[in-house]
């Protein structure tokens, strides 16, 4: 079993004028599952084609396993990649498609066989090995185009949206085989994606990109449960964290946030703002909580949906939007207020100007 | 009864097809029927022909100069084709590559196909000119050659005067067509095989190659049927000359039947180029066109 740490340094790149990625660095453990997540044009999959030597390095470093590849080629680098539209050879059976980098490479064709054969097993292709790629279904091409890496026994796998193109049941599925893969093989992976879901459900480490630049990375409860600024705290989660602009103030009872429409919060826990700056106080969805009296804060709700397991609430505080999820079933109706109340031990605070947590770096 | 017909799918069908149909035998069918049935006429010109079977074909299998002819039409044919196809490509693959002022360049490759035909060889012509000629001149100034070259006097050096003409009108064709082959191939599948360790000549050999044989097929189809009926660029630069060493079929049919009158026999010339344009295009159906990666599975 080959595996390498994959180090990332100082690497900036300029497609023409554009400065695509800015300074980016990430470490990557032996054998650890990284997923690179952001909005599209974020520079992640410029960054994955870097690491494969499908785009030169502007500048900084890449070492995979010890070494600098920088000057190397792609077939020097001991990697091997999932395409996006999978890119499997139509003009060759499954079982061709598999062996080829061992082909060129004049390996034994037993050896060759004994691989292909080992690969088909684990991802379930066997019967498939004497078809075309366009004898086969979504699915199954994806399938193809994983064990194509695998045969390789690659140092570092790489993945460029590889679920992308299948449809909603079907990625959930794959999501779930990926995994236990790599549980597997162990093998150090780099995944690139735009689905939050897929990067939470997936990671080891999860890296949050914007505009070429890192906003932050970590273990994806870190990312959940302390979000370094106001992108990232949106970016993941499910509905997405809600955001109630107010102004910081000390008052008789402790610091508040005097949010725009009159609602009064308690801050954050843990949390550290100077009098009167404008601030934003994030709430999660699954963190608020239904009130009674004069807890918390009314809203005015606008659409209820119920998804059996849970109820989704999005309603009205003033102009802002904020959704909620509760466990239980509500029958609400749209127009009736109901009271919120934020867990204030798992709200969040971000300084207005600069987006950044308000948390204490403790 | 009558409305009974009229609702029936399949009568309706073959009605609505009957203007279509009857614009296609008269003005396809007809021409060719004609010429075939003139092949097996002693018609002349002035005189409607009677059947004298395969008489023509029979005198013309004798014929030293039919035979001349179907000899460079062949040599002529595999020898254009091939160069036009191995410049082609390599135009194509060029051109496919990320070039500064990439549709300027393109737009340029394809004026030799543009130019009417008559204009171009008229050109050529003069290119190869005894006295006049420029490449006779540009090697006499560089002290290659010490007497101007007779391109169109010689037997060989006319046959491959020629064949170049035909290269020079004939390459954007293939070019352009390969071009969009090779458009088609995703540059993905390039990638994967640079990843999996393919050098750039084995990309070429087992990614590129094997992707364009079916556009290879039909480019290269019609290139043949292109050049095999040559008429156009023989007829203006050496009108079969020097000693019929660069008739070819088409020609040859046309001096025999307009120029000589013999309709019967001109007719009888062109039509036996037609099994060998069949063979031609079976060829390339049977043996290239169809893949079986391109067949079956209907998800796509």
């Amino acid at each position: 079993m080959t595996m390498a740490a994959v180090h990332i340094r100082e690497v900036h790149k300029h497609f023409g004028g554009n400065h695509i990625i800015r300074g980016v660095s990430i470490d990557i453990a032996d054998g650890e599952f990284a997923v690179l997540v952001g909005p599209s044009g974020c520079g992640k999959s410029t960054l994955l084609r870097m690491i494969a030597g499908l785009e030169e390095i502007g500048s900084g470093e890449i070492e995979i396993g010890g070494k600098v590849v920088n000057d190397m080629q792609p077939k020097e680098r001991d990697i091997a990649m999932v395409f996006q539209n999978y890119a499997l050879y139509p003009h060759m059976k499954v079982r061709d498609n598999m062996a080829f980098s061992m082909l060129l490479a004049k390996r034994p064709r037993a050896e060759i066989d004994k691989r292909v054969d080992k690969a088909a097993t684990i991802l379930g292709l066997t019967d498939l090995l004497d078809r075309f790629p366009r004898q086969l279904s979504g699915g199954q091409r994806q399938r193809v185009a994983m064990g194509r890496a695998i045969v390789r026994d690659p140092q570092v796998f790489l993945f460029d949206e590889p679920l992308s193109n299948l449809d909603a049941k079907l990625r959930v599925a794959m999501r779930t085989e990926l995994k236990e893969i790599h549980q597997r093989l162990e093998t150090t992976s780099v995944y690139v994606t735009h689905d939050q879901i897929e990067a939470m459900t997936m990671a080891d480490q999860i890296v949050v990109m914007r505009d070429g630049v890192v906003e932050q990375r970590g273990k994806p409860l870190e990312l959940y449960d302390r979000p370094a600024n106001l992108f990232v705290a949106g970016f993941i989660g499910s509905p997405a964290m809600n955001f109630l602009p107010g102004r910081f103030h000390l008052n008789a009872s402790g610091p508040h946030v005097h949010v725009e429409g009159g609602v009064i919060l308690p801050v954050p826990l843990g949390t550290r703002a100077v009098e009167g700056q404008n601030v934003i106080l994030g709430a999660r969805p699954e963190h608020l909580a239904l009130g009674a009296g004069a807890q918390g804060f009314g809203a005015s709700v606008v659409v209820v949906e119920p998804t059996g397991a849970d109820t989704q609430v999005f309603a009205k505080v003033g102009a802002t939007e904020v959704a909620a999820v509760f466990r239980e079933r509500h029958d609400f109706r749209p127009g009736e207020t109901i009271r919120l109340v934020p867990d204030q031990e798992r709200t969040h605070l971000f300084d207005a100007e600069s987006g950044k947590s308000l948390r204490n770096q403790t | 009864m009558l409305s009974r017909y009229l609702n029936n799918r399949n009568v309706l069908g073959l009605l609505f097809m009957l203007p279509a149909g009857a614009l296609l035998l008269i003005f396809l069918t007809y021409p060719l029927g004609l010429g075939t049935w003139l092949g097996f006429t002693d018609a002349k010109v002035g005189r409607a022909g009677v059947w004298v079977g395969l008489d023509n074909f029979r005198f013309l299998w004798g014929d030293e100069v039919t035979r001349l002819a179907l000899f460079n039409t062949i040599f002529y044919t595999v020898v254009a084709s091939i160069v036009k196809f191995a410049l082609g490509l390599w135009l194509a693959l060029l051109l496919n590559r990320n070039l500064p002022f990439k549709s300027f360049v393109r737009a340029i490759v394809l004026l030799p196909f543009i130019v009417p035909t008559a204009l171009s060889a008229l050109a050529f012509w003069w290119i190869y000119d005894a006295q006049f000629s420029i490449v006779s001149w540009s090697l006499m100034k560089m002290g290659i050659i010490h007497q101007y070259i007779d391109f169109l006097g010689e037997p060989w050096l006319a046959r491959f005067s020629t064949i170049a003409a035909n290269i020079w009108r004939g390459i954007p064709f293939v070019a352009i067509c390969l071009l969009a082959g090779l458009q088609t191939i995703s540059p993905s599948l390039y990638e994967a095989a640079a990843l999996d360790g393919a050098t750039p000549w084995q990309r070429f050999r087992y990614v590129t190659l094997p992707l364009l044989t079916p556009v290879i097929a039909v480019v290269m189809t019609f290139s043949v049927l292109f050049t095999f009926t040559d008429f156009q660029l023989i007829y203006v630069i050496t009108r079969g000359g020097p000693l019929n060493s660069t008739h070819l079929m088409a020609t040859l049919s046309f001096q025999r039947a307009i120029s000589g009158g013999s309709l019967g026999e001109g007719a009888a010339i062109a039509t036996a180029m037609v099994p060998f344009l069949l063979a031609a295009i079976l060829v390339s159906y049977y043996g290239l066109q169809r893949r079986t990666w391109q067949q079956g599975g209907t998800d796509r």
